[in-house]
């Protein structure tokens, strides 16, 4: 505990320092709602977290040109913690304690969110998490519009063992060495097990982070696969080795029609810099591809093709919509939903207002956040890759379901209770 | 079965038959010989069980006139609209696949007919079996190929025909090892026991999957002489299974070796001549990297037809790129450096920010795609299991050569006994009228120039992106210390054996824990032998 108070003094100190160093605006108005954007602009999560940062303002000019949020406009506070975990800790209570934001939408990984959750639990602020993640958490101070294992994992290989998916019966779980592949592994094999899978249809293999040299496991993989029952390959493999590992996997002659891989952390953004042909058929499976066809999908897509090139975005010749941005744009207009339904800012009336939200989701659902848990209910869409970059839906649920952040293959947690208790953990 | 036919019935019989014969002949070219309403609609709308029938109507029918509809319906260029079954053409226009009716504009809200993994299976046999009888013996070895990753025995009778017609030896020889498969259990002995003994010729694991079942006891019609030659097929596949995967091992720690040769090779003429610690190493590899990409798409650009050979070009490029940088580093910042040990470091830590930072700005913090050339795509197959894809091929080829090349430029050329004659006694050698600055410069171009050319050869397998070089960097420095600073030889010696080590050690233990084995390793052998494998003698060694 001492530690732990020395730790929090010394948060505070910093958090101190930056306020006096730290350029507040001193226009700071009582006709704006404050929003904070906490995501990594610089260092190795920048690829994939720019693009967040960009659809949140783009969802809070839409708010704004609609006449704001109980008549007052909000005001994004854009903080970098550039991937550094323990910076995220020091933004996140720069923005609620500094900046005084009313909510704050970001975190990535895993270990940013685990780094700033004791600052929202401490300082009862409001966090909205927009990526897929391996459950195991629920607090109520954050609001996970991604995809819970059960949302994204579960249903995909459920596809796989289906006549349509080619009825695999040998599974290789193959991802990057840390908390997310390892969870959704372990809740994986409980799953496969409930089906009849035996321990030694399932090869389990990490890689290090950054690995690039894939022959031996693809060897693996291959004698692995050689045992007779249709392989599929499950894949938590992390953003940047994924290239090298499909580069691989073609040349050494597996095609997705053979053996194909299922990626959980591969969506249209990460395929932008890839040589798409040796990927053509394996596949990946979201709540969302930027392929759907409805008219609010539609309607997305053109406004944030416009949005980027008004804002000169890099990728702007190139306009792509993924996962995480709709999750992203999805939490903004919940929870402009919910402060008009509460009719205030406060954190603890907002969550109360939170539940049983609903909204007309580019994905062509209305998706609900669940009266209790926290979660999105969320369609879920399995996709191949085609050589353009982009997916094409082969299965689909038939509607929303409903997020099991504590997952059922996990041993202990039929206790535990699906909704926040207080504590995190 | 004709001729005895002809033989049994009487004249007026055959002639009737041969008019009935006929008769169908005709109705199979007007009716038979491209899909049918039926066909398309089931292709084009029905489910996927219903699309997979009708692929495998047309596999048996094997016309060529089903492969447009066919070749669309593989490339996303199927369209329904309405009724009707449309191909779109690459100028926008479209034609109906049954009336030949052609639209000038594809119908904007005509539905494109997309396929899964389970039917694009039942495709690829179904165009296989149309292009066993193409004119291209390649064509007809892809087909063949195909075919026998997914064996049907509703098959066998155009495997026959095939077989009959085929001149190439190569390709009559996967026919006989298809058909075999597909005849294992025919009910003829001597047939079944052709099939076992040219299966036992092959290396393929499905192939053992197809023999085991008759190793058991009870298995139908096996006599014990079948049940002989099945076990010996089964060992002879078992015993080329083997052998592939310990030539499999040694080539991917090669391939790993000559990937680590090559960045460090830069890295052992910096440091290991110049006694220069280069932190920017891996960015002067990444300056390598995204100068193909330069060049790649300005070779698409200007000459699309040279695409295929752009690698070629980009190696002087990417060396020259690389080289200029390294010469410019030199000049502004290293060379009033010289002697400094910490100092060197973080100022090339400083470059190598600036030069990350630079290359995120003008080319995103996004990887940039570097496509293989269709001849650096795919691989040898020696075994099933032990195919050698080209990339890497040429990459232990070309990593031979730049050594090589190194090598006899420090031997062998002016320039090189310069290199040499500066980094045994700087003093000395300018006494002696060595101009030592622009050595110093050349010399860093140089090593600069090698890590340009591993930048272009590790583009063709891994990510291009800013933070490239990072990745390679230690890995640099384990070789370069291990090897003994100072020497080209030890370089080599050290990559391959770290190569083929990690590789054996990944086998059995997985990568993680060969990354850390590795570094214990070198670690406990540095304890052991600071000056690596390879120590400098003589004189100037304690300097």
């Amino acid at each position: 505990m001492k530690r732990r108070s020395f730790f929090k003094s010394t948060l505070s100190a910093i958090a101190l320092s930056v306020m006096t160093i730290g350029s507040a605006p001193a226009w700071t108005a009582e006709d704006t709602i404050k929003v904070g954007v906490l995501h990594s602009l610089s260092g190795t999560m920048a690829i994939s977290e720019t693009v967040l940062k960009d659809v949140a303002l783009m969802a809070i000019d839409e708010i704004n040109a609609k006449g704001g949020v109980l008549g007052r406009k909000l005001e994004p506070v854009v903080v970098d913690p550039a991937s550094n975990w323990p910076l995220f800790a020091e933004k996140a209570r720069q923005l609620i304690t500094q900046d005084k934001v009313a909510v704050v939408f970001g975190c990535w990984t895993s270990v940013s969110r685990k780094s700033v959750l004791p600052v929202f639990e401490e300082l009862n602020g409001l966090l909205f998490y927009p990526v897929q993640y391996e459950g195991e958490e629920l607090s109520k101070n954050v609001f996970y519009t991604g995809a819970a294992p059960n949302q994204q994992a579960i249903p995909a290989v459920e596809y796989l063992m289906s006549k349509d998916g080619g009825e695999a019966r040998r599974f290789v779980l193959l991802g990057t060495d840390y908390v997310y592949p390892r969870t959704t592994n372990k809740i994986l094999r409980a799953f496969l097990k409930s089906k009849g899978v035996a321990d030694a249809d399932i090869l389990e293999e990490y890689t290090p982070f950054g690995h690039s040299d894939y022959q031996t496991i693809i060897a693996n993989i291959k004698r692995f696969a050689s045992a007779g029952k249709r392989t599929a390959v499950i894949s938590t493999i992390n953003g940047d080795s994924n290239v090298p590992f499909y580069k691989e996997l073609g040349n050494q002659g597996l095609k997705a029609t053979d053996v194909p891989v299922v990626a959980f952390s591969v969506g249209e953004e990460e395929l932008r810099g890839v040589d798409t042909k040796p990927l053509v058929g394996h596949l990946a499976s979201w709540n969302y591809f930027m392929s759907l066809r409805n008219p609010t999908n539609d309607a997305f897509r053109k406004q944030w093709a416009e949005y980027a090139k008004a804002k000169k975005l890099p990728g702007a010749a190139k306009p792509l919509t993924n996962d995480p941005m709709e999750a992203t744009y999805i939490g903004i207009h919940l929870w402009a939903q919910a402060v008009e339904k509460a009719k205030s800012t406060d954190t603890n009336k907002v969550i109360a207002a939170m539940g049983n939200q609903e909204f007309n989701a580019p994905n062509g659902f209305k998706v609900r956040m669940d009266a209790k848990n926290h979660h999105l209910h969320k369609p879920v869409f399995v996709g191949e890759i085609r050589p353009n970059g982009q997916f094409n839906v082969v299965w689909k649920t038939s509607g929303p379901i409903k997020a099991q952040p504590w997952s059922p293959f996990i041993t202990g947690n039929e206790k535990k209770k699906d909704e926040p208790d207080g504590r995190s953990k | 079965m004709l001729r005895s036919s002809f033989s049994l019935f009487s004249l007026p019989t055959f002639v009737f038959r041969l008019a009935v014969v006929w008769l169908l002949f005709c109705f199979s070219l007007g009716a038979e010989a491209r899909p049918d309403a039926g066909q398309l609609t089931a292709l084009a709308a029905g489910d996927n069980d219903a699309k997979i029938a009708a692929l495998q109507q047309l596999a048996a029918q094997a016309e060529t006139d089903a492969l447009p509809v066919l070749e669309a319906l593989q490339d996303d260029a199927l369209y329904l609209f309405g009724q009707s079954v449309l191909i779109a053409r690459a100028d926008g226009g479209a034609v109906d696949a049954l009336t030949d009716e052609v639209l000038a504009e594809l119908p904007a809200d005509a539905e494109n007919i997309t396929i899964n993994n389970r039917v694009r299976g039942a495709l690829a046999v179904t165009l296989a079996a149309i292009r066993l009888a193409s004119n291209h013996a390649s064509t007809r070895l892809e087909a063949i190929e195909a075919l026998r990753a997914n064996p049907d025995a509703a098959l066998l009778p155009l495997l026959d025909r095939a077989w009959a017609k085929e001149e190439n030896a190569s390709i009559r020889k996967r026919i006989e090892i298809t058909r075999a498969m597909m005849r294992l259990q025919d009910t003829d002995r001597a047939v079944r026991l052709e099939a076992i003994q040219t299966l036992g010729q092959t290396s393929d694991p499905a192939n053992r999957q197809l023999l085991e079942p008759l190793l058991a006891k009870d298995a139908a019609g096996m006599d014990p002489e079948l049940r002989a030659a099945a076990q010996k097929a089964v060992t002879q596949i078992n015993n080329r299974l083997a052998r592939g995967e310990i030539l499999g091992g040694i080539f991917s720690g090669l391939s790993l070796g000559s990937i680590l040769l090559l960045a460090a090779l830069g890295l052992a003429v910096i440091y290991g001549l110049m006694g220069v610690i280069n932190m920017a190493h891996g960015e002067l590899i990444m300056i390598g990297a995204y100068a193909t990409y330069v060049t790649q798409t300005l070779v698409r650009g200007h000459a699309p037809g040279w695409f295929d050979w752009y690698p070629l070009l980009a190696l002087p490029v990417s060396f020259l790129a690389a080289a200029l940088v390294g010469i410019a580093m030199e000049r502004l910042v290293i060379r009033h450096l010289y002697g400094r040990p910490l100092e060197t470091l973080l100022a090339t830590w400083g470059i190598s920010l600036i030069l990350i930072q630079t290359v995120r700005t003008f080319f995103g913090a996004q990887n940039v795609a570097v496509e293989n050339p269709a001849w650096l795509s795919g691989g040898i197959e020696i075994y099933s299991n032990l195919i050698l894809p080209y990339n890497r091929i040429a990459i232990i080829v070309f990593a031979a050569a730049v050594v090589l090349a190194v090598a006899l430029l420090l031997a062998r050329s002016r320039m090189g006994l310069f290199v040499r004659a500066v980094t045994q006694n700087r003093p000395m050698a300018r006494c002696m009228g060595v101009p030592t600055g622009r050595v110093d410069a050349l010399t860093f171009g140089l090593g600069a120039g090698i890590a340009g050319l591993a930048g272009s050869a590790l583009s063709q397998i891994g990510n291009v992106g800013p933070e490239l070089g990072q990745g390679y960097i230690v890995d640099s420095f384990m070789v370069v210390v291990l090897g003994g600073v100072g020497q080209i030889a030890g370089a080599v010696y050290a990559a391959l054996g770290l190569g083929v080590l990690s590789k054996f050690i990944e086998g059995f233990a997985g990568a993680v824990l060969a990354k850390i084995a590795i570094l214990l390793m070198i670690i406990a052998f540095i304890q052991k032998r600071p000056q690596g494998i390879f120590a400098l003698k003589g004189r100037f060694a304690e300097q």
